[in-house]
């Protein structure tokens, strides 16, 4: 099971990025469990400069922009 | 229908088709560009409209402008989008972070154009800048010298008011940001800070996982047109509409004595017209087009444009978040004067 953290305050991208980590997590048939956060303070803690961000189990893989289908795939898979 | 489909999928991983298809694409753009005159002059001789009236004349504007500012707009998104993907705000953070005031504001102000940064990323920009080291004066003159000096801003200058005015946007508004920024670092206002932001400790972090070849990088230049143009030609062609008004209707006498180089007052009222106001660079510039064609002062035109873009509202609401009430103030003060100088001087230099 991975633990996969979306960072973002609620922007159209972050939604978009969320959907992206689901989709992509079910097409490879990862199971994982997905949690948005949206609190400044917590995001900036993880060390980002731009949302969206993506943190797997605790490590920050992506931030700013939607990621590359490609990478989210490979970051699932590891 | 599947193959062509397939070919086409295929190409978009092949770097010399990408190589090959923006040579056509550009050869292609240049010479569509220099139709756009001609073919909106027959377009207007087409319709039923009196040649020589004002509306032919707001008429030719609009379908001239329309079709240039979108075929610009295209190509500066694209290529900034390529250059983007060079750099990323955490390596920016990087670089600025411990830097000292003066050498790190004209450093800040800089990076502020190349940077990929949108209004929504402002305050875990704001607040990833300052937890990272990099001090506050610095972090403004980025924040100043993002929205405000950015590509759309300067290649529509460049197209449609010519390269020494674009020239002239961009030495001015990098000195506003650097010296907004430094004079803000000067004051010592750490302490207006809302205080949860002074508290945020950030982890370094690295994406060593990400690599960027030169088909993601056009691709990221692609997607950055698509998201982009799809989200500003609205603003445009409701800025050339104006702009087109202006053009056909407004009479110039009228014009050049308010927003002429000889009424003092019309810089500041300028500045502070534009800070409800709330557009993108794409639409205004149309509008400042027509407003130079009929008179109006370039200083004056120039403030008002820079303080629609750096002093707005919306970006105010979202600051506030980090930012006190009386830290806002300054920041629109400092920012507001710099512009205001600039307004001054322009107006003395080129009258």
């Amino acid at each position: 099971m991975k633990d996969i953290k979306v960072l973002g305050p609620g922007c159209k991208r972050c939604q978009t990025t969320e959907d992206m980590v689901k989709a992509a997590a079910q097409a490879l048939g990862v199971a994982v469990t997905v949690e948005k956060v949206t609190d400044y303070a917590a995001i900036a803690g993880y060390g980002i400069a731009a949302t969206p961000g993506i943190v797997i189990d605790g490590k920050v893989v992506h931030a700013g922009g939607l990621p590359k289908k490609e990478d989210l795939e490979r970051w699932l898979l590891a | 229908m599947n193959t062509l489909a397939a070919s086409l999928g295929a190409a978009r991983k092949s770097q010399t088709a990408w190589f090959v298809g923006i040579a056509v694409f550009v050869a292609a753009w240049f010479i569509l560009y220099n139709q756009l005159l001609p073919f909106a002059q027959w377009l207007v001789a087409q319709l039923p409209i009196a040649p020589d009236s004002h509306l032919a004349a707001s008429v030719e504007f609009f379908f001239y402008d329309t079709p240039k500012v979108l075929m610009l707009l295209t190509l500066v998104v694209f290529a900034m989008g390529v250059v983007r993907t060079f750099f990323s705000p955490e390596r920016t953070r990087a670089l600025l972070a411990g830097k000292r005031e003066g050498l790190g504001n004209i450093a800040a102000a800089h990076l502020g154009i190349v940077t990929p940064f949108c209004s929504c990323s402002a305050v875990p920009l704001f607040v990833g800048f300052v937890s990272a080291g990099v001090p506050l004066g610095v972090t403004f003159s980025f924040l100043i010298a993002a929205p405000m000096v950015n590509e759309i801003a300067l290649g529509l200058l460049f197209a449609l008011l010519g390269w020494q005015v674009a020239l002239t946007y961009l030495a001015f508004g990098l000195a506003i940001a650097i010296g907004a920024g430094w004079v803000i670092g000067r004051l010592h206002l750490e302490p207006w800070l809302e205080p949860w932001v002074r508290e945020v400790r950030s982890a370094p972090v690295s994406f060593a996982d990400e690599q960027l070849s030169w088909i993601d990088r056009f691709e990221a230049g692609w997607d950055a047109v698509k998201e982009i143009v799809g989200k500003v030609w609205y603003w445009i062609i409701a800025g050339i509409a104006v702009g087109a008004f202006i053009h056909g209707y407004v009479p110039a006498a009228l014009l050049s004595r308010i927003m002429g180089a000889d009424s003092w007052w019309s810089v500041p009222a300028a500045v502070l017209l534009g800070i409800p106001m709330y557009s993108n660079a794409a639409g205004i510039i149309p509008v400042i087009e027509a407003l130079l064609g009929k008179g109006a002062a370039l200083g004056t035109v120039l403030a008002f444009m820079m303080s629609v873009i750096a002093l707005s509202l919306p970006e105010m609401i979202i600051l506030r978040k980090v930012l006190t009430i009386r830290l806002i103030a300054v920041f629109v003060t400092v920012v507001g004067s710099g512009i205001l100088g600039v307004g001054f001087l322009f107006n003395v230099l080129f009258s």
